[in-house]
């Protein structure tokens, strides 16, 4: 009998995708670190280069915990306390002790009523909207809210609508074009990633108390940090046990390895735990990140000293940039932009600083908006005086080499394009 | 341009362009594909349309090409509300 002919589909227009993204320049190539995050890291790049010792100016290790001997140790001592899977969704037979502690432990230190935990901040992002509101109801979402919200949005039957960014006057005009809808939830993130800069929550807060609107906060970028005591923008704006939920990640401050969590007013949390599809259909949060997580918020509330190094830090490189003559988005928290607004230029300077031994990485649409490129620098708090000295050196030979320093923004656009 | 089209045009330009923004817009500029307005955004268009004209947009035929110049709004609203529209 004659083999049969096997009718494969063609993959031409992936091909071509993937080709006009190369064209495009935006095709991203992953750098390969040897050995534990930290401030110093060994990278190989581009593949297969020889690893070379750089300053980490890019991890989102804002406490300096992803690699601290005390996780690390917990996280041992979970894994041999708890094992390694739990083999299930968390209502079959997935939830341990440790997974209600944690839980507990979440809702004392962010000042909310209940916390439910989740693999990720995305799956919080991608569980919450779809659970809790229905068609009855609208989402208004500040225009620069992460992905995983837009994400998260999308699978919820409620209408969205959006307001200008920061902008209040908008906010309110939206709260009341849809006061006919039985739920208002406004969505915000705390501290916005790409550009570093805060929610204004009191006001937000006023504002909903107002319109009988509830409160969404994605504190991802703030969560052990923000606020005098590490309790997140929330604290920061006197607003603490007064947002509706609050979504956050153990993916950055809080250990850096995974997980995250919605937490905020029983009723919701409860409602997540029955209705949440990332809750249900998918794997509980391993034993040793639970852990580990415990671990962190025992230093967190232990000491202010971590989140005290970093304000420290952030207004120390904020301060070298400004002198310098960069073009910086001016702000209080950890991530510090630098402006280039052209794409290319953002990519060229980054590639400079990796040669110079500082690993940055260049930001350009659709990751931010047209003409908005960027150097994106994230500080830690163990990173040392001397080694923001030392990159501050480094910038500057990449910024005479390209003549930006000192220059508006109108004198880079009008050199480079947009 | 017509008043329909100038309406639509003075909305797009409050309601989703930042303060100090004053990029030439007209009735063909790409708005959805352009990245002015996106896909969320245009429900508060639509709902202003529907408002201002007293018509029902049907929610299928309300699509992000559509709505993706001033000039394909303008004929949507001249399709659900053609009297409205005209004054």
């Amino acid at each position: 009998m004659a083999p049969e002919t096997l009718a494969l589909p063609s993959l031409d227009v992936l091909r071509s995708e993937l080709e006009s993204i190369r064209a495009a320049g935006l095709y991203k190539e992953e750098r390969y670190i040897h050995g534990p995050q930290g401030t110093e890291i060994l990278v190989e790049f581009p593949a297969g280069a020889p690893p070379r010792k750089v300053l980490n100016l890019c991890a989102n290790n804002y406490l300096g915990l992803s690699s601290h001997p005390d996780v690390i140790r917990a996280a041992h001592e979970g894994l041999d306390r708890s094992g390694y899977g739990m083999s299930s969704v968390r209502f079959i037979c997935g939830t341990q002790d440790i997974h209600r502690e944690l839980e507990e432990r979440l809702s004392a230190f962010l000042g909310t009523e209940a916390t439910l935990l989740f693999s990720s901040c995305l799956d919080a992002n991608a569980a919450i909207f779809e659970a809790v509101l229905s068609d009855k109801d609208v989402m208004i979402a500040d225009r620069l809210v992460h992905a995983s919200i837009v994400d998260g949005m999308r699978l919820a039957k409620a209408m969205t609508d959006t307001y200008k960014h920061g902008d209040m006057g908008h906010l309110e005009e939206k709260l009341k074009e849809h006061a006919d809808k039985r739920f208002r939830m406004v969505i915000t993130d705390g501290v916005f990633s790409m550009d570093g800069d805060l929610a204004k929550l009191d006001e937000i807060v006023a504002l909903c108390e107002r319109h009988g609107a509830m409160v969404f906060v994605d504190d991802s970028h703030a969560s052990g940090f923000i606020g005098k005591t590490g309790r997140g923008t929330p604290e920061r704006f006197g607003v603490l046990g007064k947002i509706d939920v609050v979504t956050t990640t153990f993916g950055k401050a809080l250990g850096g390895a995974s997980g995250g969590c919605i937490s905020g007013r029983k009723e919701i949390v409860d409602l997540c735990r029955q209705r949440a599809r990332p809750y249900l259909f998918s794997n509980t949060l391993s034993s040793v990140i639970v852990a580990a997580t415990l671990k962190v918020l025992d230093l967190v509330s232990a000491s202010t000293a971590r989140r005290d190094q970093l304000e420290w830090n952030a207004w120390y490189w904020r301060k070298l940039l400004s002198a310098a003559g960069f073009d910086i988005k001016e702000g209080e928290s950890p991530i510090v932009p630098v402006m280039l607004y052209n794409a290319k230029l953002a990519q060229d300077v980054a590639r400079d600083l990796f040669a110079e031994g500082i690993y940055v990485v260049g930001f350009f649409f659709p990751v931010v908006p047209k003409g908005q490129a960027r150097i994106r620098t994230q500080l830690s708090a163990a990173h040392t005086k001397e080694q923001l000295d030392a990159a501050i050196g480094a910038f500057v030979r990449v910024g005479r080499k390209y003549d930006i320093l000192g220059r508006t923004k109108n004198e880079i656009v009008e050199k480079y394009g947009l | 341009m017509d008043d329909l089209r100038k309406t639509i045009l003075d909305y797009v330009r409050r309601e989703y362009l930042e303060e100090g923004d004053d990029r030439p817009l007209d009735a063909t500029t790409p708005l959805i594909t352009g990245g002015i307005v996106d896909s969320f955004s245009m429900v508060s268009l639509k709902r202003f349309l529907e408002r201002k004209y007293d018509a029902k947009i049907p929610d299928a035929d309300a699509s992000p090409e559509a709505f993706n110049t001033v000039e394909s709004i303008a004929r949507l609203v001249m399709k659900f509300a053609p009297e409205k529209a005209k004054v």
